[in-house]
């Protein structure tokens, strides 16, 4: 597709890059490994120095795929009085809370917790697939803009925490027992950390089809 | 021109989906981002008036979310609601002082410094002033951050409704709080996002 683009009719459009956070016009300079470059008049962080390629990138999606199946078909904690057992998964969670008249949050967490995590996964693996192919993906733009808008709204992260607070408060009247979910939520956690530092942006660039 | 140009100054707009550097065209009032297809605009729409709104019906929300209690025990007959504070409090009386900490932050310190710090941040870009813009853009930053660690307490409430079923001897439900909380974080989080940072920098006297 060539259609005549607006962008780039400037000299070195290219090579500028605007600061979100206060509208500061910079130009854009190549880091080396350990970089950040920062914003002068705000100080936000404009870019890093990216040090996993799209194949590591890959890699780590993968293996969230895999780590975030394990967090939703192993329960999370089990709890024990008298001898009885009883013991939940993210869903068993979300559907209770839907059955005892908490809709929203039962909405809240199936979202949060489980769809935009997963949409985000999916679309990720499927643009990192074709990248690391060096194509650009069919629906590229729509999985893009959509890992935009979902990005902020997912908690795994907070759900490990909320389980942490949640068995302390049981352990006082329970036995409580951590079950395979927690693990798998704590490696995702981490996951997340390292997907945290990655400008997803720089795929824009790296996929965009150069006349030549 | 000031040594650090802005993209207003220069005619340029950075796209907010795929930061792409477009030229403006004040003759196009719907421009498209030519990468992404996104609409282009030089500052969010409607920004302080948005933000406000989402604010002050997220504080409305937040009344009943601490009033109103967010969970019932019942154990063999005995009923214990609990709000979100007498929560954190049974959670440091009952021998966790750090946890406490952690909830009594995440649920009150957060929520309660998100009203006032987007409050600051928005009377005082409305105000145009260039008082303390590099602290200010930093508070954003900071409250855009920690924004969504609020939830936890729902997240808790949650896990616990669904793990404490032991009929008569020990039972957790969710009561109405924990839905207005659950909201109020929502709530916040939009306001936060339809505030637009670069208004901080949109000074009358000149900056740097």
């Amino acid at each position: 597709m060539s259609a005549p683009d607006p962008a780039l009719d400037g000299k070195d459009i290219h090579n500028l890059m605007i600061c979100e956070h206060c509208d500061t016009v910079h130009r854009r300079r190549e880091l080396v490994r350990g970089e950040t470059a920062r914003c002068r008049r705000c100080d936000a962080i404009l870019e890093r120095h990216q040090m996993i390629g799209t194949r590591g990138m890959l890699a780590l999606v993968l293996t969230a795929m895999v780590i975030f199946v394990q967090a939703n078909i192993w329960p999370i904690v089990t709890l024990g009085l008298n001898g009885q057992m009883i013991s939940t998964t993210l869903w068993g969670t979300i559907i209770m809370m839907w059955n005892d008249h908490s809709e929203v949050v039962a909405v809240l967490a199936a979202s949060t917790l489980f769809f935009f995590p997963l949409v985000k996964m999916l679309t990720l693996g499927w643009v990192l697939f074709f990248a690391y192919r060096g194509e650009r993906a069919p629906g590229f733009v729509t999985a893009m803009t959509a890992l935009h808008y979902v990005g902020p709204w997912t908690m795994s992260e907070v759900f490990v925490l909320g389980a942490l607070v949640a068995i302390v408060k049981a352990h006082a009247y329970f036995e409580v027992i951590p079950d395979p979910g927690i693990f798998a939520y704590a490696g995702l956690m981490m996951l997340i950390t390292v997907f945290a530092g990655v400008d997803m942006r720089r795929l824009w660039d790296l996929t965009e089809a150069r006349p030549e | 021109m000031s040594a650090l140009p802005r993209a207003q100054e220069l005619g340029l707009i950075g796209c907010h989906v795929c930061g792409l550097v477009c030229r403006d065209r004040p003759d196009l009032h719907d421009a498209a981002c030519p990468r992404c297809g996104a609409a282009l605009h030089r500052r969010k729409h409607a920004s302080y008036m948005r933000t406000w709104a989402l604010l002050i019906t997220a504080f409305i929300f937040y009344i009943p979310a601490n009033v109103l209690p967010i969970m019932r025990t019942a154990s063999l007959g005995d009923i214990d609601d609990n709000t979100i504070l007498s929560g954190v409090i049974e959670l440091w009386v009952k021998g966790s002082p750090d946890l406490a900490i952690i909830v009594f932050t995440a649920s009150i310190v957060v929520p309660m410094l998100k009203f006032l710090a987007m409050s600051v941040l928005l009377i005082s870009s409305h105000r145009q002033t260039a008082w303390a813009q590099r602290q200010r853009a930093k508070l954003y930053r900071l409250v855009e951050f920690i924004g969504y660690w609020s939830m936890l307490d729902v997240f808790v409430v949650a896990l616990l409704t669904a793990l404490v079923q032991f009929g008569i001897f020990s039972l957790v439900e969710p009561l109405p709080g924990v839905v207005y909380f659950g909201l109020t974080v929502v709530l916040t989080m939009l306001a936060s996002m339809s505030f637009d940072p670069r208004l901080i920098w949109d000074s009358k006297e000149a900056n740097d």
